[in-house]
């Protein structure tokens, strides 16, 4: 039997407050977070992504209380990210309830991290996110180096290039303890015109732990190609239900009427 | 020792919830894993949660949940470090209703090969190959050996009850009281690397297929235990624990 192709809603999460516009218009408050992922779950979702894009300094005690309440309410796996620096950080949201968190930026400023949080609290609790965006090649590969498409690394949401190749990072942060790989392309995210699936499929080839593909989701097709292409074990799905261009149910009927496995 | 019972904890349903009033389940509070899920997943069905690391009041818990995640050997540590591992016995012998959820249905079997690395003031425990459960339910704890399947087990996975056997009378099997309307098929959420593998088939009430076919819940008498995460897998897994808070 086959584990089910995971479909995981984002939201993007501002000083408490939901961020992107919502489907969900029944709803006594769409901002809420709390709200949007019961509503979520209870239409189907396998698992809650909260993105916290809090700029101030408060923001901890803010997201805190966010999940504390989702965890009361939500009872599908909840993943925290958004600006989780250290070791302190991740305990914190994993006690107020998240079920693993998410570290980007900070793992690529202090790899160790991934080490610390996954002997601490299990490779199961710590998601890897990485930014990839394609590279031009403009310059001949050296002798040893990847041939064909190539991505590097970005952090800061997409504003500060690394130099490092994705799939060298990936492999990476996976000897160190990573439990999962989310990974977005900052080519498609947001376009609503389907995933990267050369990247996806690049990474899918040399990761042994499970991969959740971000951005660009717009069609049903796309989810699907994201799998059957992409070799994604999950999809983050953010514009594309948050738009209500399609709902969760319809995805995973579209995915398992051809065929793939699905929790319905 | 400490004991926790939430503010306004009573035999309240949840808004929504219209489930008549339950019994306490009381969560048993030995410091291997997040159990504030669980407590949120009782109390959300209408169950009075009381969690505990008191020897006395988990021996004499009316309903008695242990949970767990992370390594066989630290959890039995500090199970028995807390005198636990004796008041789990006892609450067990005295028949009333027990549930371990995932590491808690693994703690129940006599060994585990789980070793790893070595568990502290044990060094030799790596070698050894097997670290001594509570020894409740006759067998052992096995790796999940299932390449080129992706281990740990995690993600959503269907459970499946045992076919009847041949001596069952009208055909169709209970699923026995843990999955009272439950069907099966239904999907729930796995994390692990290890499997139970009891020695007498009898127990098993669901199996799940990864690679192997697997043991995924066991009931016998008063024991009941699954291996996946209920308080992780939406309304099935509430349904599992809504039954657990009624049985009697």
């Amino acid at each position: 039997m086959a584990l089910a192709i995971r479909i995981i809603p984002c939201l993007d999460v501002k000083d408490g407050r939901v961020v992107k516009g919502t489907h969900f218009v029944s709803l006594r408050d769409a901002g809420d977070p709390v709200e949007l992922a019961a509503a979520y779950s209870d239409a189907g979702a396998d698992e809650i992504v909260f993105l916290d894009i809090t700029a101030s300094a408060e923001r901890r005690a803010t997201v805190l209380d966010v999940v504390r309440r989702t965890a009361e309410r939500v009872f599908v796996p909840l993943t925290v990210g958004g600006g989780l620096r250290t070791v302190d950080d991740v305990r914190s949201a994993l006690r107020a309830g998240a079920d693993k968190v998410s570290v980007n930026s900070a793992a690529v400023r202090r790899p160790e991290l991934v080490r610390e949080a996954a002997d601490a609290f299990g490779s199961q609790c710590v998601v890897v996110a990485v930014d990839a965006r394609r590279v031009e090649q403009r310059v001949a590969p050296r002798a040893g180096a990847r041939v064909g498409a190539r991505w590097e690394v970005v952090i800061d949401g997409g504003r500060t290039p690394t130099g490092l190749d994705v799939l060298d990072w990936i492999e990476r942060v996976q000897t160190l303890g990573a439990g999962e790989i989310l990974l977005t392309s900052m080519n498609t995210d947001g376009t609503q015109a389907g995933y990267d699936n050369e990247l996806n499929a690049a990474v899918a080839g040399v990761l042994g732990i499970p991969l959740i593909a971000s951005g660009g989701a717009g069609s049903l097709a796309d989810l699907y190609d994201a799998v059957t292409v992409g070799h994604a074990d999950a999809l983050l799905v953010a514009s594309m239900f948050h738009y209500g261009t399609h709902t969760v149910r319809e995805a995973k009927e579209y995915l398992a009427a051809r065929g793939l496995p699905v929790r319905l | 020792m400490n004991t926790y019972v939430g503010p306004g904890e009573s035999a309240r349903a949840p808004e929504g919830e219209a489930t008549p009033a339950a019994a306490p389940v009381t969560i048993v509070d030995y410091g291997a894993g997040n159990l504030a899920s669980v407590a949120n997943a009782f109390r959300y069905v209408g169950a009075p949660v009381v969690v505990t690391s008191d020897p006395e009041r988990v021996a004499r818990a009316e309903r008695l949940v242990l949970p767990g995640v992370g390594s066989f050997g630290r959890a039995m540590d500090r199970l028995k470090g807390m005198g636990l591992d004796e008041a789990v016995r006892d609450h067990v012998r005295s028949g009333r209703p027990f549930l371990g959820v995932c590491l808690g249905l693994q703690l129940l079997l006599s060994e585990s090969e789980e070793t790893g690395s070595p568990v502290a003031g044990r060094p030799d425990s790596a070698v050894a190959g097997r670290i001594p459960g509570l020894g409740l339910v006759p067998g052992v704890v096995r790796r999940l050996d299932v390449a080129p399947l992706k281990v740990p087990h995690v993600g959503w996975n269907q459970f499946w009850y045992p076919a009847p056997s041949p001596a069952s009378i009208g055909g169709a099997p209970s699923p026995g009281p843990l999955f009272e309307g439950v069907p099966e098929g239904s999907h729930v959420y796995f994390v692990h690397s290890y499997h139970a593998d009891p020695d007498d088939p009898a127990v098993v009430s669901a199996y799940c297929d990864y690679g192997i076919r697997f043991a995924c819940a066991i009931s016998r008498g008063n024991i009941h235990a699954v291996q996946f995460h209920p308080e992780k897998s939406g309304p099935v897994g509430l349904a599992i624990l809504r039954n657990f808070s009624s049985l009697g």
